[in-house]
C-alpha cells in the first residue's frame, strides 16, 4: 500500500486488541485496562474518602500524617508511583507482585491522593449549620457526616470525580512502560511486528480510549440525574 | 434545668459571654433579647455546647457540661434546638427530616418513628407536606418542620435562635403561634428574639444582654413598663418604634 491508511491490521488483531493472548494466556488489551480501570476507580474512591475524611480530622497528628502522605503523592509524576510501586514494593514486601497489581496499586495510590481534595473540597462546601442541627438532634458527629454531610457533598463531588477517574483510565496506559499487557503495550507490540502501520494503529487505540471515556462521562451523568434531589426553587 | 454560674467566653480577644450568671426552672419561658452582637446567640449556643465555654459552670439538665463523665451528644438528645436559618436537611424528605434522629438514637422502628412524626406535623399544621423537600416550603412552613424536628426527639428543653429573623413578615405569625402552643404546653423555654409582642405575651421572663453582661432580668410586664437600666430603654425605644 502507499498512500492511503490500511485497516486489515486492526482486523488481522482485532481479538489481540481486544482481549490479548486470553484464554491461552493471561487477559490483554481493552480487557485488560477495563479491569485496571475498574478495580483502580473502586479503590481510589474507597481510599479517597477515607483519606479525604482523615485529612480534616481534627486530630493533629492523623491530619499532619494523611496530609503529608497526599502532598507527597501529588508532588509526584504517576510514572515515579510504577515505579516506585515496581522496583521498592516487593523489596518491602519480601515477595514479587504481579505487574497488573502493581499497576492497580499506584493508580490507587495516585489518584486516591487526589480524591481525597476533592473529597475534602465537597465536604467543606456544606453549610456548618447542616452539622449543627446533625448533632443538636443528638447524632454523632460522625453519624451527621455519615448520613447528613456527605449524602450532599459526594452529589456535589460527582463532577470532580468523573474528571478524575477519566484522566485515570487515560492513565492505565502507562501501565507499559512495567510490560502489563494493556492496550497500549498490545499496540506496541503489534506495531513493532507489523513495522509500517503505526498511524492506523495508534488512531484506532485513541478511538478505543475516547470510547471507554466517553461511555463512563454518560454513565456518570445518567447516575447525576438519579441522584438529584429536587433543588432550591 | 439551666443554671449559669460565672460564665465567660471569648472569641479571640473578643469577651463575648462576660461573668454570666443565669438560671431557668423547669417549665419557664425565657426571652433574651439585645441589641446584635451583644452574645445572646452565643450565650444560647452554649447550652448544648454548640460552642464551648471558656471559664465557669453551666449545668443543664443535671449535667456540667465541662465536667468529665458527660457525654454531650446524649445531652443533646434532651435538648431541641430552632436555628436562625432552619437548617432542614435538603436531600430529605420532610418525614424523613424528622424521624432521622429517632430512629438512629431513639431507637424506634420506622413505622413507629413514621406515626410520632405525622402528629407532630399535625400538630404545625403540615401533616400535607410530609414527602415535600425542604426546598418545595416556604421559610414558615422549613421553619415550622424545623419544630417538629426537633420536639420528634421529646426533649426537655427547647432552645430558639432568632426563629423569625430571616422569614418574611407574614410568616412570623405561623411559626409563633406554634411556639406559644409549646409553651401552654409546659415546655421549658429559651428564645433568643426581637419579638416582642412574643415576649410580653408568652414568656415569664425576659434577659436582657449586651457586651455580653446580662444588664437586665425581669417579667415582662416590669421590663416593658419600667426598664432599669439605660440600654434596655433605648433598645426597647428602636425595637417598639424603629422609626423614631
Amino acid at each position: 500500500m502507499t498512500g492511503g491508511l490500511d485497516f486489515n491490521v486492526i482486523r488481522d488483531n482485532l481479538l489481540y486488541f481486544f482481549i490479548g493472548r486470553y484464554p491461552h494466556g493471561p487477559l490483554g488489551g481493552v480487557g485488560l485496562t477495563f479491569y485496571l480501570a475498574v478495580v483502580s476507580l473502586v479503590l481510589s474512591f474507597i481510599g479517597g474518602l477515607i483519606l479525604g475524611l482523615l485529612s480534616i480530622s481534627h486530630n493533629r497528628v492523623v491530619k499532619w500524617v494523611s496530609l503529608t502522605f497526599i502532598n507527597a503523592v501529588r508532588g509526584m509524576p504517576l510514572l515515579m508511583v510504577i515505579f516506585w510501586m515496581y522496583f521498592l514494593w516487593p523489596g518491602l514486601m519480601g515477595r514479587p507482585m504481579p505487574e497488573s497489581q502493581t499497576v492497580i496499586l499506584a493508580l490507587t495510590f495516585f489518584t486516591s491522593a487526589y480524591m481525597s481534595q476533592i473529597v475534602r473540597a465537597g465536604i467543606e462546601g456544606i453549610p456548618k449549620g447542616q452539622t449543627e442541627a446533625a448533632i443538636s438532634t443528638g447524632l454523632a458527629p460522625w453519624q451527621a457526616m455519615f448520613y447528613i454531610v456527605l449524602p450532599q457533598g459526594l452529589r456535589n463531588m460527582i463532577p470532580s470525580f468523573v474528571n478524575q477517574f477519566v484522566s485515570m483510565i487515560k492513565d492505565t496506559s502507562l501501565a507499559f512502560i512495567v510490560g502489563v499487557d494493556e492496550l497500549t503495550h498490545i499496540a506496541t507490540q503489534v506495531n513493532n511486528r507489523t513495522l509500517v502501520f503505526p498511524t492506523e494503529i495508534f488512531l484506532f487505540i485513541a478511538v478505543v480510549y475516547f470510547i471507554l471515556c466517553y461511555a463512563f462521562t454518560e454513565l456518570s451523568r445518567w447516575m447525576e440525574k438519579r441522584l438529584a434531589w429536587r433543588k432550591a426553587i | 434545668m439551666i443554671r449559669f454560674e460565672g460564665v465567660h467566653k471569648w472569641f479571640g480577644k473578643l469577651h463575648v459571654l462576660n461573668n454570666v450568671n443565669l438560671q431557668v426552672k423547669q417549665g419557664e419561658v425565657v426571652v433574651v433579647c439585645g441589641p446584635s452582637g451583644s452574645g445572646k446567640s452565643t450565650l444560647i449556643r452554649t447550652i448544648n455546647e454548640l460552642e464551648p465555654i471558656n471559664e465557669g459552670r453551666l449545668i443543664v439538665d443535671g449535667m456540667d457540661l465541662g465536667g468529665r463523665g458527660t457525654d454531650i451528644n446524649k445531652l443533646r438528645a434532651e435538648i431541641g434546638f430552632v436555628f436562625q436559618q432552619f437548617n432542614l436537611y435538603p436531600h430529605l424528605s420532610v418525614l424523613k427530616n424528622i424521624t432521622l434522629a429517632p430512629i438512629k438514637i431513639r431507637r424506634l422502628d420506622r413505622k413507629e418513628a413514621a406515626q410520632q412524626a405525622m402528629a407532630l406535623l399535625e400538630r404545625v399544621g403540615l401533616a400535607e407536606k410530609r414527602d415535600a423537600y425542604p426546598s418545595q416550603l416556604s421559610g414558615g412552613q422549613q421553619q415550622r418542620v424545623a419544630i417538629a424536628r426537633a420536639l420528634a426527639m421529646k426533649p426537655k428543653i427547647m432552645l430558639f435562635d432568632e426563629p423569625t429573623s430571616a422569614l418574611d413578615p407574614e410568616m412570623i405569625g405561623e411559626v409563633l403561634a406554634v411556639m406559644k402552643d409549646l409553651a401552654e404546653s409546659g415546655m421549658t423555654m429559651m428564645v433568643v428574639t426581637h419579638e416582642m409582642g412574643f415576649a410580653r405575651e408568652v414568656s415569664h421572663r425576659i434577659v436582657f444582654i449586651d457586651h455580653g453582661i446580662i444588664l437586665e432580668e425581669a417579667n415582662p410586664a416590669e421590663f416593658f413598663r419600667n426598664p432599669k437600666h439605660e440600654r434596655a430603654q433605648q433598645f426597647l425605644r428602636q425595637v417598639l418604634s424603629p422609626m423614631h
